[in-house]
């Protein structure tokens, strides 16, 4: 039996659905020693933003029950430096790469980032960044907590790209999908989602926060549920693809994904601790459609058993 | 060298004194490879195991036996204590940038604090013809580690505790500085290890003595392969990764 596993991401068309998620696959080269690349839908890069950012001072990360938390602050060289040291890295794994893009406040640094990632060949797509919790502009409120900025970002990007444009969500809100049909309105191509669940955590002899920055991002399996109900409500009331991730550390937890309604999953703070980890669901995928007897991954997709 | 992700039999795992544990695991990929200074990401395969491996320092590598030196903290350390051998461990390694072996003429003198001692014992083995001088120092006689190892590498070893129970009263820097006064700095080099107070005071030696050093740092990461951004510690050329440009620094380079 010949199986289907590739899936179609906007104008994107991936081998299979397993791509890692940003920030926590460094850019690639990191893993090259661990996995062959190859096997990847796609890699996506740490976010870029305009200028260079140093990133939030120590301790940056700590462990959390089923999980850890994370400010790193957007640590990345800014776009001409990425462009020029980092793409090529990413480039190398031989896989479509995914430029994941933020603005540091203004966002008219989203349009300047998509124009300028329009005219470079390498650059499959563009995951539009506006659920970073960890910079200091972004302490008033995420662009994405917010249904009108979202769909004016959204916009903006959309004029200044044909790429396929992916646009990633943050957990954070009260209605996710009142801010994914925004995304959608606004033209994005699919949905990331979840970014981290804001969080804190407090070293009881110290009394200090276990993070420099206070709060912080909360990821790994600890979010899992979060994030497949999220993807569930939104895959019933938007058409677009849905790229789901938060907790993903094997095959069951990605099948989870597809069936609440995700078209391909992103693996991310997994890698950490198995840096084989994708290469490993992407195997995992497979054998369960085989001995299922089914032949694309496309029919798991929302196949959630809800009477 | 390029590192290894691969699970490892524990041949032992016993405690040496007070908190203290040897754990050995014969694994010649990564011992027959590794640098000292260098590191190994270990996490312990059991439902009650942290969800993030945890860093070590590769304390010995001798032949296809490695050795770590750990002191029990919190819940990953604790359960690594309790494995028996032939029980499995996952490691990653060896990863990081290792102490430079490049000492031309200058004398080794190691300057190690607590648990510090755990990559130094490594290096000390790579430098067992150099007649070096191992300072070792601990909060009490108990808190003294591994006397003996630098001993058998030929180092002569002088010891401090903040207690006085034992050799010289007061902090083992207390021992660095009183061993610079009458050695010549042109023929000197410092590798230490230890609590983060320990290494400022040794930078302040280091730049006054105009003696060369190299420090290894810790620092709380999530990955230790790079990817993560966690482990960022800030030098004179801004953020760097502990786990990969560092855990060993030379001393000019930080703040
Ligand atoms: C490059 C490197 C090499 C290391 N080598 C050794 C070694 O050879 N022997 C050894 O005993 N320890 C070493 N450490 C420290 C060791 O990693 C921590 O003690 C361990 O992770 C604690 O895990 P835990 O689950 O027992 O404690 P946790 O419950 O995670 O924490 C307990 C306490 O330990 C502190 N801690 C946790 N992680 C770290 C860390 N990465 N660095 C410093 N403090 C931490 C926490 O602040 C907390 O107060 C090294 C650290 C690094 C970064
Ligand atoms: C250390 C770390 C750094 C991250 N950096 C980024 C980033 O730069 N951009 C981004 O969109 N998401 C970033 N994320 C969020 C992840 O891409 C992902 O959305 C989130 O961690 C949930 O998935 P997970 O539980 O599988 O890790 C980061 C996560 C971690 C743990």
């Amino acid at each position: 039996m010949t199986l289907e596993l590739s899936v179609t991401i906007g104008k994107l068309k991936l081998k299979n659905p397993v791509m890692v998620a940003s920030g926590t696959f460094g850019y690639a080269g990191e893993f090259k020693d661990f996995m062959d690349l190859r096997k990847l839908g796609a890699v996506v890069s740490k976010t870029v933003t305009v200028k260079p950012r140093s990133g939030n001072p120590p301790p940056r990360t700590c462990e959390t029950p089923a999980g850890m938390l994370n400010s790193i602050g957007l640590e990345n060289p800014g776009l001409e430096k990425f462009l020029t040291t980092k793409l090529p890295v990413l480039k190398k794994t031989g896989v479509p790469v995914i430029v994941s893009i933020a603005s540091e406040g203004d966002p008219e640094e989203f349009v300047a980032l998509a124009r300028r990632l329009e005219r470079v060949r390498d650059v499959a797509a563009i995951e539009l960044n506006i659920s970073c919790p960890n910079i200091r502009a972004h302490v008033k409120g995420l662009v994405s907590q917010d249904p009108k900025s979202t769909y004016e970002a959204v916009r903006s990007v959309r004029k200044a790209t044909k790429k396929t444009l992916i646009t990633k969500l943050s957990p954070n809100v009260t209605d996710i999908v009142e801010i994914a049909r925004a995304a959608e309105d606004a033209g994005s191509d699919a949905l990331a989602l979840i970014n981290t669940l804001m969080g804190m955590s407090i070293d009881t002899k110290t009394r200090k926060p276990r993070i420099a920055m206070g709060v912080a991002g909360l990821s790994g399996p600890a979010i899992r549920p979060v994030a497949v109900r999220m993807v569930w409500e939104v895959y019933r009331k938007v058409k677009i693809p849905i790229i789901g991730m938060g907790g993903i550390i094997d095959t069951e937890s990605a099948l989870e994904f597809f069936f609440a309604g995700a078209t391909a999953v992103s693996i991310g703070t997994a890698n950490f601790v198995n840096p084989k980890a994708s290469g490993e669901i992407i195997e995992g995928i497979e054998k369960f459609l085989r001995s299922n007897g089914i032949k694309s991954i496309k029919e798991l997709v929302g196949s959630v058993r809800i009477c | 060298m390029k590192p290894v992700q691969l699970t490892a039999r524990v041949i032992s795992n016993r405690r040496i004194a007070g908190p203290y544990f040897k754990l050995c695991l014969r694994e010649a990929s990564i011992a027959r490879r590794a640098l000292p200074g260098q590191f190994v990401m270990l996490q312990v395969k059991r439902e009650d195991a942290p969800f993030l491996r945890r860093p070590f320092s590769i304390h010995s590598a001798q032949g296809p036996d490695l050795e770590i030196l750990y002191e029990t903290k919190g819940a990953g350390t604790r359960i690594l204590s309790k494995q028996k051998p032939r029980d499995a461990v996952e490691l990653i390694g060896p990863l990081g940038n290792g102490f430079s072996l490049r000492l031309g003429s200058r004398r080794p003198i190691i300057v190690a604090g607590g648990i510090g001692v755990a990559p130094l014992v490594f290096l000390a083995q790579k430098l067992s013809n150099r007649k070096g001088l191992a300072l070792i120092g601990g909060r009490t006689a108990a808190g003294v580690l591994c006397e003996k190892e630098f001993q058998k590498t030929g180092f002569s070893v002088t010891i401090a505790t903040d207690d006085g129970s034992r050799g010289f009263h007061g902090r083992v820097t207390g021992l660095l500085e009183r061993e610079l006064r009458t050695a010549n700095p042109d023929r000197q080099i410092i590798y230490a290890c230890g609590p983060e107070p320990m290494i400022r005071r040794i930078c302040g030696i280091s730049l006054k003595d105009k003696v060369p050093a190299q420090v290894s740092l810790e620092a709380h990461m999530a990955c230790g392969i790079g990817a993560c951004l966690g482990c960022a510690m800030n030098t004179k050329h801004g953020y760097k990764r502990v786990c990969k440009e560092g855990p060993v620094f030379d001393i000019e380079e930080l703040l």
